[in-house]
């Protein structure tokens, strides 16, 4: 469908990355999310940046596929670069763009923190990019296990997302076929004002809501008839195991996240 | 006498008191392995007779007896391990993910350890003729493939009875037949009871039996041969009849003496070929 965007779109393939148990893959992200803010000199960004660049070769997902879908990051990360070479008044004038001065600190703040950016979105797709949704659902519901404690609806959260995958197709088919109906009647969704546009989408809207309640009360009656009564004594099918790959990756992580401390100033 | 693996004992229901009987005073049974089509016009009362089945609705008066047990909130989870069902809408019970997911579904609720899903998933794919797909999301599948899975994941559980709640309804002719094909592919394999609910007679005749309903009532039952012979009582129950019977009927009253009722094309040519050497 709309291939500009690719956070969200999985590619498959075998590699290291993709084999990872997505709870790793998760657990990893996350805490490089964090660590990245960590980071605050020239050897300690170019720890970072060596790792995030070995990740994404590993995957061996085409690189002008990857940089095809960041195109609408670059935008914020250019804008992002900009306004930090704007607000930031530290160090030296540099050189003035129409008796405008440029700090060497502004430039210095706008590289770290555009880099910061970039290594952040790069390393969350890479996340989608390997991983099908079904396996981060899966993930989700074994790293939430333990919030069954305090009655968090673990299971439903997750096998209502996984319905939600499910169905996300199912109605975009629904859409298409209700749009086209619409404007078999007349409904113009394509030119004239924006205003008239956005009237335009209610007939879309009312159709498919209303398709959509008839659908989850059928798909209940279904999944009672198939014997559902929530997710005790419940068996998967699907399993997550982590294994030797797993640990040697949580290792080499730690080993940067040691690495960036050291680097530090 | 065979053994009863159904049965309804005076069987009332409505939705709500305001409303009128949905059912009224249903009476019947069904043995094990056999294959039962009811079948009866929109509103007749054939897919309630489905849902209080396997307790997704509940009668105001009667008995449902299952397997010898009644069917009541205390014993449907029970009565639900014997009783798989498939809906009229194949995208609206495609509860996984994958194919594979979808067949697990059933199992999985039942606690299968993860060992037995896997062969029963490979299993009852290749008996439906799916196992070309088992990592294929629904939306990559057709109408009638869909509904072949929905079949599988009945089957995985192994239940007494299978009722299909007006399956091929949505299907076009290719899906229809496949169903009716993998019907009886899975017959051959197993010991199980049929339990067909349809609008279309053209279902009916490969059924050992056939239930009408009308206006909430049984109003014949019958072998699918005895039934077609009944035309005007189909007709008053606001059914269509199928264009064979119709033909019959025609060449009946224009004096032509038929052996038997014929159900199909085929039958209806071998009688018609044969009449005059019967002569």
């Amino acid at each position: 469908m709309n291939n500009a965007f690719i956070v969200g779109q999985y590619v498959p393939g075998e590699s290291m990355i993709h084999r990872l148990d997505p709870r790793s893959k998760m657990v990893i992200i996350f805490l490089f999310v964090i660590v990245v803010f960590l980071a605050n000199s020239v050897w300690s960004y170019g720890l970072l940046t060596i790792f995030t660049v070995l990740t994404t070769l590993s995957t061996r997902i085409p690189l002008s596929y990857i940089a095809k879908g960041l195109t609408p990051v670059w935008l914020l990360i250019v804008f992002t670069f900009i306004l930090q070479l704007v607000v930031t008044k530290e160090g030296a004038v540099l050189f003035q763009i129409i008796s405008y001065p440029i700090y060497s600190g502004g430039v210095a703040q706008g590289a770290a923190i555009s880099l910061r950016f970039f290594l952040l979105i790069l390393v969350t797709s890479l996340l989608t990019l390997t991983t099908t949704p079904l396996e981060i659902t899966d993930a989700i519901e074994s790293l939430l296990h333990p919030l069954k404690r305090i009655k968090f609806p673990v299971h439903e959260l997750a096998l209502m997302m996984s319905i939600s995958l499910r169905f996300i197709p199912t109605l975009m088919q629904e859409t298409e076929k209700i749009s086209k109906a619409q404007a078999s009647r007349g409904v113009d969704f394509k030119s004239g004002p924006i205003k008239n546009r956005i009237q335009a989408i209610i007939p879309l809207l009312v159709p498919l809501f209303v398709s959509a309640f008839k659908r989850a009360e059928e798909l209940a009656m279904a999944m009672e008839a198939r014997g559902y009564q929530g997710g005790d004594g419940r068996t998967k099918l699907r399993e997550l195991r982590i294994e030797g790959i797993d640990y040697l990756a949580i290792s080499v992580f730690f080993l940067i996240v040691i690495g960036l401390f050291l680097t530090r100033v | 006498m065979e053994k009863r693996i159904v049965t309804f004992r005076n069987v009332s229901f409505r939705y709500r008191e305001s409303l009128p009987w949905v059912l009224n005073n249903v009476s019947f049974s069904i043995n094990a392995d056999e294959w039962v089509a009811i079948i009866g016009h929109n509103g007749s009362g054939k897919s309630t007779i489905a849902k209080l089945m396997n307790g997704l609705l509940t009668p105001q008066e009667g008995e449902i007896l299952v397997n010898g047990t009644p069917v009541t909130p205390e014993t449907i989870w029970e009565i639900r391990k014997n009783i798989g069902m498939v809906f009229q809408n194949p995208d609206n019970q495609f509860v996984g993910t994958t194919v594979q997911d979808d067949v697990a579904f059933g199992l999985e609720n039942r606690g299968f350890p993860r060992k037995e899903m896997v062969k029963r998933i490979k299993q009852t794919l290749l008996q439906v003729g799916m196992e070309a797909y088992t990592l294929h999301e629904p939306h990559r599948l057709s109408g009638g493939q869909k509904q072949r899975v929905a079949i599988a994941g009945v089957l995985a559980i192994a239940p007494q009875v299978i009722i299909l709640d007006e399956a091929t309804a949505m299907l076009d002719p290719r899906g229809r037949l496949e169903i009716m094909e993998t019907m009886h592919h899975v017959k051959e394999q197993h010991n199980v009871s049929f339990i067909m609910i349809t609008h279309d007679l053209k279902e009916v005749v490969r059924a050992d039996r056939v239930i009408v309903m009308s206006e909430g009532k049984v109003v014949e039952i019958a072998p699918p041969r005895d039934i077609f012979a009944k035309k005007e009582k189909l007709q008053q129950s606001g059914l269509d009849i199928p264009f064979v019977a119709k033909l019959v009927d025609e060449l009946t009253k224009l004096g032509t003496k038929l052996s038997k009722e014929p159900l199909n094309h085929d039958e209806l040519l071998e009688e018609l070929w044969t009449l005059y050497l019967k002569r």
